[in-house]
C-alpha cells in the first residue's frame, strides 16, 4: 500500500462524511423529506466501513492487470456464484418485483421467470468457452481469431452502451430509494453512490468488487429469507392460507392469482411477449459485467460451478420475492399507518395509496413484520445492493476502455501493464463522474425501461457476436462488424421509436410511434444474426480466409482449455 | 499451440467423443429451456384464463405451480449439465490433455 493510495482513501472518506453530514443537516432542516432513520443510517454506515476496509485490504493485492481485472483468477466457484448473484440481483429486482407482486400479484412471477431463464443459456453455451478463450473481457473471446481493431471497437461500443443504460437505471433507482429510505436529498444520494463506487473499483479492482458483491448477496439473501420466514410463520407455514388472505384483502381479489395484463405488464401483445422474452433470455448472456465474472475463477470447471450456484441463489431469491409481495398485500395494505388517507379519500385503492408507491412494498413489509430494526436493515441492504451492482458495471465499462480500446486499439497491444492499469483507473473515475452527472440529469427516467434497453442491446449486439464467434467456423471480421453494429443500432432505434419512449417520454401523439413492439429484440437480434451470416458468407477477402483458418485452433482450445490462460495469483 | 498438436488432438477419438457428446447435450438442453420458457410465455399471452383457473377449488391457480416449475426446471437443467460436465467431460478432457503432452 503506497502513500498515494492511502491519501486517496482518506480524502475520499473525508469527502464522504462531509457529504453525509450536510445531507443530514438538510434533511433535518427541511422536514418535507421522509423521516430520517438512525437505525438504517447506522447499519448502512457499518456496511460502508466494512467494504472500505475490504477495499484497503484488496488494494494491497491489486498490483498486476490480472489482479485488477480478474482478481488474479483466485476466486472459487462458490464465491463467484455468490458474486454473480450479487451482481445480478439488483435493487430494481428486489424492490421492483416485490412491488409488482404487491400491485398485480401473479404478473410479478412472469417477470421473475424471465430474469432467471438466461442462466441455463449462459451455462450451456457461454461459460466454458468464455473461460477457456478469454482473459479479462468478452472482447478477448469475440476477437480471438479476427482482426483486433474493428472487433474490439464493436465490443467496446456494445459494452459501453449496455453499461451506460444499466448504470443510469441503477443511479436513478439509488437516488430515489435513498431519498425515501434515509430522508436524504436525491443529489447527495447519487454523489455518495458514485464516490463509493469510484473508491472500490479504483483502489480494490476486481478483488474489492467481488467481495462487495459477495457480502451484499449474503445480506440480501439473508434479509429476504428472514422476511419470507416471518410472513409464512404468521400463516403456520401454509402458503395457501397466505394466498387466501391476500385474495381477501387485495382490491383485485382473485384476479391476482393469474395473469392480468395491466399497463406496465411485460406483455401487451403476443409478439411483444416473445420479443421481451428474447431480450431477457439472451440479454443475460451478453451483459459485459456478468461475462467478466467468469474470468475471476481458475478454470472452466469452476466457471461452470459458479453459474450453477448463481442460478440456485437467484431462483431461490425470486421465489422469496413472490412470498414477500404476497406478505406485503396482507400486512402492508391492511395497516392504516402505511396508507395515505388523503389519497384513499381521493379514490385510490389501498395499493396505490400506499406510502412510497410503487417501490416501497418490501421495506414497509419489513417494518410491519420486524419493526424499525428490520426496516433499517432492509433499507441498508437495498443501498448496499445498488453499490455492488454499480461497482461491477463500472469495472466492466472501465475494462472495455482500458483493455479493449486503449491497450489493444490505440497501443496495438504493446501497452505496458502499468499504463494499462492506470488507464483503467482513469476510466473508472471518468465513468463514476459520468454516472453521477447522468444520475442527477436523468432523475425522471423510467428505471425499468432503461434496464430493458440494456438487455435489448446486450441480446442484439454482444450475444450474437459472441456466440457465433465461438461456434461458427465461417464467420469473418467483416460479418461480425456489420452484424454487430446492425444489431446495436436497430436495437437503439427500436427503443427510441417504441410507443413507451416516442409517445410516453417524448410526448408525441398516441399512435404515432413507428414501431409497435414494446421491446425491439425480436427484430434487432434477428438482423444481427442475419447480418453476421450473409456478410460472412459473401466475404471473399484475404482477411476472411485467415478468420476461417483460425477457427480450428480456437475451437480445440474452447473445448479442451489447452492453452487457456492459467489463472494464478502472482 | 503447434499445428501438429492440433491435428493430433483432432484425430484423437476421445476428443471427437467429447465434442460430439457435449455439443449434443448443450444443444438439447438449450432447446429444452427455450421450449419451456417460450411455452410459458405463450400460455401467458394466449391462455391467461388457463393459468388463472383455480386448482382443486382453492385460491391457488394452475399458473402458480407452472411458474414455480419453470424456475425449478431452469435450476435443475443447469445442475444436470454441470453434473455431467464435471464428471464425464472433465475426465475426458484430462485424458486428452495428458495424451497430447506425451
Amino acid at each position: 500500500m503506497n502513500r498515494k493510495v492511502l491519501s486517496g482513501f482518506v480524502l475520499g472518506a473525508a469527502g464522504l462524511t462531509s457529504v453525509m453530514a450536510r445531507a443530514d443537516a438538510i434533511s433535518a432542516a427541511g422536514a418535507a423529506k421522509s423521516s430520517f432513520d438512525p437505525i438504517a443510517v447506522g447499519m448502512f454506515a457499518f456496511f460502508v466501513l466494512l467494504t472500505l476496509i475490504i477495499t484497503y485490504w484488496a488494494a494491497q493485492r491489486t498490483k498486476t492487470a490480472s489482479q485488477f481485472y480478474a482478481a488474479g483468477g483466485g476466486i472459487t466457484g462458490l464465491q463467484n456464484g455468490l458474486a454473480i448473484a450479487g451482481d445480478y440481483m439488483s435493487a430494481a429486482s428486489f424492490l421492483g418485483i416485490s412491488a409488482f407482486v404487491y400491485a398485480w400479484g401473479y404478473d410479478g412471477l412472469i417477470y421473475s421467470v424471465g430474469w432467471l431463464v438466461g442462466w441455463p443459456i449462459v451455462t450451456f453455451l457461454i461459460a466454458e468457452p468464455l473461460r477457456n478463450l478469454g482473459r479479462y473481457t468478452f472482447a478477448d473471446v469475440a476477437s480471438f481469431r479476427f482482426e483486433q481493431t474493428p472487433i474490439r471497437v464493436l465490443a467496446a461500443c456494445g459494452t459501453l452502451v449496455t453499461v451506460a443504460f444499466y448504470l443510469i437505471a441503477q443511479m436513478v433507482g439509488a437516488g430515489a430509494l435513498i431519498k425515501i429510505l434515509f430522508g436524504m436529498d436525491y443529489m447527495y444520494a447519487v454523489i455518495i453512490v458514485g464516490v463509493l463506487m469510484i473508491l472500490y473499483v479504483t483502489f480494490g479492482g476486481m478483488i474489492a468488487t467481488t467481495w462487495v458483491q459477495i457480502i451484499k448477496a449474503c445480506l440480501l439473501l439473508g434479509g429476504a429469507t428472514l422476511m419470507a420466514f416471518l410472513v409464512l410463520q404468521a400463516f403456520g407455514f401454509n402458503p395457501a392460507a397466505l394466498g387466501a388472505k391476500a385474495v381477501e384483502v387485495h382490491p383485485l381479489k382473485g384476479a391476482i392469482m393469474g395473469p392480468i395484463f395491466k399497463p406496465g405488464a411485460p406483455v401487451s401483445t403476443p409478439i411483444s411477449a416473445i420479443s421481451t422474452g428474447l431480450a431477457l433470455m439472451f440479454g443475460t448472456a451478453g451483459l459485459p459485467h456478468i461475462l467478466m465474472r467468469f474470468f475471476t475463477v481458475a478454470n472452466a470447471k469452476e466457471a461452470r460451478k459458479s453459474v450453477f450456484y448463481a442460478t440456485g441463489f437467484i431462483g431461490y431469491f425470486y421465489i422469496l420475492t413472490f412470498v414477500i409481495g404476497f406478505g406485503a398485500i396482507v400486512f402492508v395494505s391492511t395497516n392504516p399507518d402505511f396508507i395515505d388517507q388523503e389519497k384513499l379519500k381521493a379514490g385510490a385503492t389501498v395499493i396505490t395509496a400506499t406510502r412510497g408507491y410503487p417501490n416501497m412494498a418490501a421495506p414497509l413489509l419489513a417494518k410491519a413484520v420486524g419493526g424499525n430494526v428490520l426496516f433499517g436493515f432492509i433499507s441498508a441492504v437495498a443501498f448496499a445492493t445498488i453499490l455492488a451492482v454499480v461497482s461491477g458495471l463500472t469495472l466492466a465499462g472501465a475494462s472495455a476502455i482500458s483493455h479493449d480500446l486503449y491497450a489493444t486499439v490505440f497501443r496495438g497491444g504493446k501497452a505496458e501493464e502499468a499504463d494499462e492499469i492506470r488507464a483503467s483507473k482513469i476510466a473508472t473515475v471518468c465513468l463514476g463522474i459520468f454516472a453521477i452527472l447522468i444520475g442527477i440529469l436523468a432523475e425522471r427516467i423510467n428505471v425499468a425501461f432503461a434496464v430493458g434497453l440494456a438487455f435489448a442491446i446486450a441480446a442484439s449486439c454482444n450475444f450474437p457476436v459472441l456466440v457465433t464467434s465461438i461456434f461458427w467456423k465461417d464467420m469473418t471480421t467483416r460479418g461480425a462488424v456489420v452484424g454487430g453494429f446492425l444489431g446495436l443500432i436497430t436495437a437503439m432505434l427500436g427503443v427510441v421509436l417504441s410507443p413507451a419512449v416516442w409517445e410516453g417520454i417524448f410526448g408525441n401523439p398516441k399512435g404515432s410511434a413507428l414501431v409497435t413492439l414494446d421491446n425491439p429484440t425480436l427484430i434487432s437480434m434477428s438482423l444481427a444474426f442475419a447480418g453476421i451470416y450473409f456478410v460472412s458468407k459473401l466475404d471473399t477477402s484475404k482477411r476472411a480466409a485467415a478468420d476461417r483458418a483460425g477457427f480450428l485452433a480456437q475451437y480445440v482450445r474452447s473445448q479442451t482449455g489447452i492453452g487457456a490462460t492459467s489463472a494464478t495469483s502472482h | 499451440m503447434v499445428a501438429s498438436n492440433l491435428e493430433a488432438i483432432q484425430r484423437n477419438p476421445k476428443y471427437q467423443q467429447l465434442v460430439s457428446e457435449r455439443s449434443s447435450l448443450s444443444r438439447m438442453l438449450s432447446i429444452a429451456i427455450i421450449v419451456i420458457y417460450f411455452g410459458f410465455i405463450l400460455l401467458v399471452a394466449f391462455a391467461p384464463g388457463f393459468l388463472g383457473a383455480p386448482l382443486a377449488g382453492g385460491v391457488t391457480t394452475v399458473g402458480i405451480p407452472i411458474g414455480l416449475l419453470v424456475i425449478i426446471l431452469a435450476f435443475a437443467l443447469t445442475g444436470f449439465y454441470v453434473y455431467r460436465a464435471n464428471s464425464e467431460f472433465d475426465a475426458l478432457t484430462q485424458q486428452i490433455v495428458r495424451e497430447t503432452q506425451r
